[in-house]
């Protein structure tokens, strides 16, 4: 497995080899399906939207539905203009959703396709919207596609009215359980307030035996989209995914918010709550002060099987640096920490995370806009304990005989991981469980049989 | 079509569903391998996709994607090809496009990828694949693998498959005749007896056990395309006596090219089901010539159809009368399929392929029983209203119709390339049957309908 990485490492490559990052457009679709009775539309060839459904399909474990403009030769010099008419048309006509999120493609954005214009050339049936975003695909990454698609939204539905009581809440780039341990949490403070997007449902429906392609209820509604812009003030999670839609709603509604990285572990999980608490001025509820109890309760019961062990943290900037934060709140030490998206800040904030805790970022490699490749060359002049990541990592762990905890996404080849949550003190509970067992796991492996204890 | 009455069929895809009445279907046969309807949900791929399926299975050649990140992340490990020695194709390797070359051109960065790679890693043979992208801005892809090829002697061969020039079976083109330019400077007239097997993609080990069988029987095979394939064994193809094509899907096209210039004639076989793994193999004997390969085979395949028996007549019991929909890539794997599950005792109400040609809805047609639905390039909204209507209890599908079948309280069996154990000869007929018996007799099925009372 992976025999061709040499020890020496490549500096200044051309080739991306093993990818730690997708193209944006994926990031719009997953965002528009977190949306109630919306169809997300791929403004492109027929393959880019079979893809994307692909991989939503293998890390939820459910049907991704979303259309695709299924350009053709003809489309890609004459323009995707009737591609888009007659896609809408037979959207509306078969699936019937009450909004059609349209994003483009590395291959509409270069001809040139003017999707906005298009959009308001259309005549469409009473009561439905179509909306776009713009997300070339040899920009940013899937995180910036989502940024981008949340904007969109907002720029064609949300309106500025006079400032009600309620909150918003960004959850950023998560899972569908994270979507409900987040507002479970907000819930405990009485807090009134829309959650944008929210796959709550969307992405995780219950088994009935009936299906329904956007099952009522399940999605942020389009009436809460509308009134972001009169909301009092916005708790935005993920300091990269949500950063760009917060200062929009700054910018354009006035709403002042509060951007917080992904709540995993102790301190960042303490500062969602903070803020809700300042936001809803309400007391921290006493089941969350138990709930807290209980996950640093259990990090003292296991910390010697955590303390300095060595850790790789790779995928998606805003699960990276929580993850990072977690993990040196467990002792251990975050050796590589890793993303593909080409964001400088994300280096930034880590680097600070690392300052803030008396760690040396000169002792770990922390970077950006890489590949795994990359980290497993890193991994082979130096190893690490435990490998923590999405999927994608799975090589470097057979090749490596590393134990690996997966999060983040995508997370293709196992089940049950989307349906529970990452962040919050439940989440840390579920993580330190997930660790300590790999962990102690290889341990047990490892112990010559004069070694090996039934009590640990 | 015109007695089927429904809202959830768009009129343009009306000529692409037909139902078997009175012995045969009604109108002027099916239309298909068309553009897919915009706005459908048609559950194709693109070009690019057909190229990439046919050719990364080739263990020791560098997959060079010159596009954006995404073309090469949704492809890295594509398929479930295994291999017996090199295990290069199970990386990505990519131009990751931005934004500065989209505007100034990639060729240059192209350039440098391949040349840090052939002086890293020494590569024997590399593929570059043109995506959407670079078709519309126009890198010359050709000239810089022409010149990479030159000046470090090897073979860099271009793979014109913008993901807009076609639906996959355009892709499977491309790649064909990128397998061509690697062989066509290898052209002998110096032939072996043997064989070469084209259009098997070694999933869960499929290709090796065709290989086996043909060991059994006697007849050498001299090269395979492109399950567990690699350069020194492909260079080897023009020699063999004849070609032998399995997924005629991808694959017909370079057979009869290899006829054309490399002078092999072909046939068609399948290996799914024991009907058609025997008449194979007796059919590629009797091609040969080779009347003892023809008599191994004959008796080699009613030891094991023998050894079949009583295991098929276990789960006849529960699996007859179960009814079937099918939903797959090529024709013919269809074909193979309507055949099998004849022999199961169950009946297929549903069928429909993503890129099968005219020829092979004629074959269905004929295949399958009464008032059973065809369909071409079909999309969620038309499966899930003829599932329902013809009450399917099982799917046979790809990835992304797993979890409708399971959303409509339907089992699900994939055939595609998400299978995990071999479904190829007749170690697959055991497989296959266990797996859809697993999976319609499921006890989860129990708790589905209905709450907690």
């Amino acid at each position: 497995m992976l025999d061709l990485t040499p020890k020496e490492i490549m500096e200044k490559r051309h080739i991306t080899i093993n990818p730690c990052k997708t193209c944006e457009p994926v990031g719009a679709m997953f965002c528009a399906l977190g949306v109630e009775s919306c169809m997300p539309h791929s403004h492109g060839s027929q393959g880019c939207c079979s893809y994307h459904r692909t991989v939503l399909s293998r890390h939820f474990k459910e049907p991704a539905i979303a259309s695709s403009s299924s350009f053709t030769e003809g489309a890609s010099v004459f323009g995707g203009r009737s591609n888009l008419n007659t896609s809408v048309k037979n959207i509306f006509d078969l699936y019937d959703p009450d909004i059609i999120a349209v994003h483009t493609t590395c291959l509409s954005e270069t001809i040139g396709d003017d999707v906005g214009n298009y959009i308001m050339d259309m005549e469409l049936p009473e009561n439905k919207t179509v909306l776009y975003a713009s997300t070339p695909s040899y920009e940013g990454s899937h995180i910036q596609g989502f940024s981008n698609m949340m904007i969109g939204f907002m720029n064609f539905m949300t309106k500025k009215e006079e400032t009600t009581d309620k909150l918003a809440i960004f959850p950023g780039w998560v899972n569908p359980g994270d979507d409900r341990e987040l507002k479970r949490i907000a819930k405990l403070f009485g807090a009134d307030f829309i959650y944008f997007p929210d796959h709550e449902g969307s992405l995780e429906t219950p088994m009935t035996g009936a299906y329904k392609y956007f099952p009522k209820g399940a999605g942020t509604p389009a009436a809460d989209i509308k009134a972001l812009g009169s909301v009092k003030k916005l708790i935005a999670l993920g300091q990269i995914a949500s950063v760009e839609p917060a200062e929009y709603m700054e910018k354009q509604y006035k709403v002042p918010y509060t951007l917080i990285p992904s709540p995993v572990g102790v301190k960042l999980t303490d500062q969602y709550v903070m803020a809700l608490r300042e936001a809803t001025s309400h007391e921290v509820p006493a089941e969350l002060e138990a709930e807290r109890g209980r996950l640093v309760d259990l990090m003292l019961d296991s910390h010697q099987y955590t303390h300095n062990k060595k850790v790789a943290i790779f995928g998606d900037p805003d699960v990276v640096y929580s993850f990072t934060a977690f993990c040196i709140e467990l002792g251990m030490i975050p050796k590589y920490v890793i993303t593909g998206t080409p964001k400088e800040n994300f280096t930034r904030s880590v680097k600070k995370l690392f300052e803030d805790n008396g760690l040396d970022p000169e002792q770990s490699v922390i970077k950006a806009d890489t590949d795994l490749f990359y980290l497993h060359q890193l991994i082979k002049n130096e190893s690490v304990d435990l490998l923590l990541g999405n999927s994608y990592g799975k090589q470097i762990a057979k090749a490596e005989g590393m134990p690996m905890v997966r999060m983040g996404f995508p997370v293709l080849d196992r089940y049950g991981n989307t349906i529970q949550a990452t962040v919050g003190y439940a989440g840390g509970i579920r993580y330190v469980e997930k660790i300590t067992e790999v962990l102690m796991d290889r341990q047990d492996t490892d112990a010559a049989d004069e070694d090996f204890e039934i009590v640990m | 079509m015109a007695d089927i009455n429904r809202t959830d069929i768009l009129h343009e895809r009306e000529n692409s569903i037909l139902r078997k009445q009175d012995g045969f279907c009604s109108g002027n046969g099916m239309q298909c391998d068309a553009a897919s309807v915009s706005g459908a949900v048609s559950q194709r791929a693109c070009a690019y996709t057909g190229a990439r399926v046919v050719l990364n299975p080739i263990t020791d050649a560098y997959h060079i994607i010159h596009g954006p990140i995404g073309c090469s992340s949704y492809t890295w490990d594509i398929r479930g090809s295994l291999t017996s020695k090199e295990d290069i194709y199970r990386n990505s390797f990519c131009t990751d496009l931005r934004e500065t070359d989209i505007i100034f051109g990639g060729a240059e960065k192209l350039t440098k990828a391949i040349e840090e790679l052939i002086k890293e890693q020494n590569p024997k043979l590399i593929f570059v694949y043109s995506t959407c992208i670079v078709g519309v801005i126009g890198d010359d892809v050709d000239a810089v693998c022409r010149i990479m090829s030159e000046k470090y002697n090897i073979p860099v061969i271009p793979v014109k498959s913008p993901g807009f020039s076609g639906n996959k079976s355009t892709g499977y083109k491309m790649a064909c005749d990128a397998i061509m330019e690697l062989l066509l400077p290898h052209k002998t007239d110096e032939k072996v007896e043997g064989i070469n097997i084209l259009g098997d993609y070694n999933l869960a080990g499929e290709m090796w056990i065709i290989k086996n069988y043909f060991k059994k029987i006697g007849i050498p095979v001299v090269s395979a395309f492109t399950g567990d394939a690699n350069y020194e064994n492909m260079i080897k193809a023009p020699s063999a006596t004849i070609n032998v094509v399995q997924c005629a899907g991808s694959s017909t096209y370079l057979a009869n090219r290899m006829e054309e210039e490399l002078g092999i004639p072909y046939l068609k076989v399948s290996f799914f089901g024991i009907e058609d793994t025997t008449n194979s193999l007796i059919r590629v004997a009797e091609a040969l010539g080779n009347e003892e390969a023809r008599k191994k085979a004959v008796e080699f395949c009613s030891q094991e159809a023998a050894k079949m028996e009583g295991f098929l007549e276990k789960y006849r019991r529960n699996l007859q009368g179960k009814k079937v929909a099918i939903y797959v890539g090529g024709g013919f794997k269809a074909i193979s399929l309507i055949r099998q599950f004849d022999l199961m005792g169950m009946k297929t109400v549903m069928v429909g392929t993503q890129t099968g040609k005219k020829e092979d809805y004629e074959i269905i047609e004929s295949l399958v029983g009464e008032d059973t639905v065809i369909l071409d390039d079909a999309n969620p909204a038309e499966l899930e209203a003829f599932m329902k209507e013809k009450g399917a209890d099982i799917l046979v599908g790809g990835v992304k119709e797993r979890p409708l079948a399971y959303k409509l309280g339907i089992a699900f069996c994939d055939h595609n390339h998400e299978r995990k154990r071999p479904l190829a000869g007749f170690e697959g007929v055991y497989h296959f049957t266990t797996e859809i018996n697993q999976s319609i007799n499921s006890p989860v099925w129990d708790y589905v309908k209905g709450g907690c009372v």
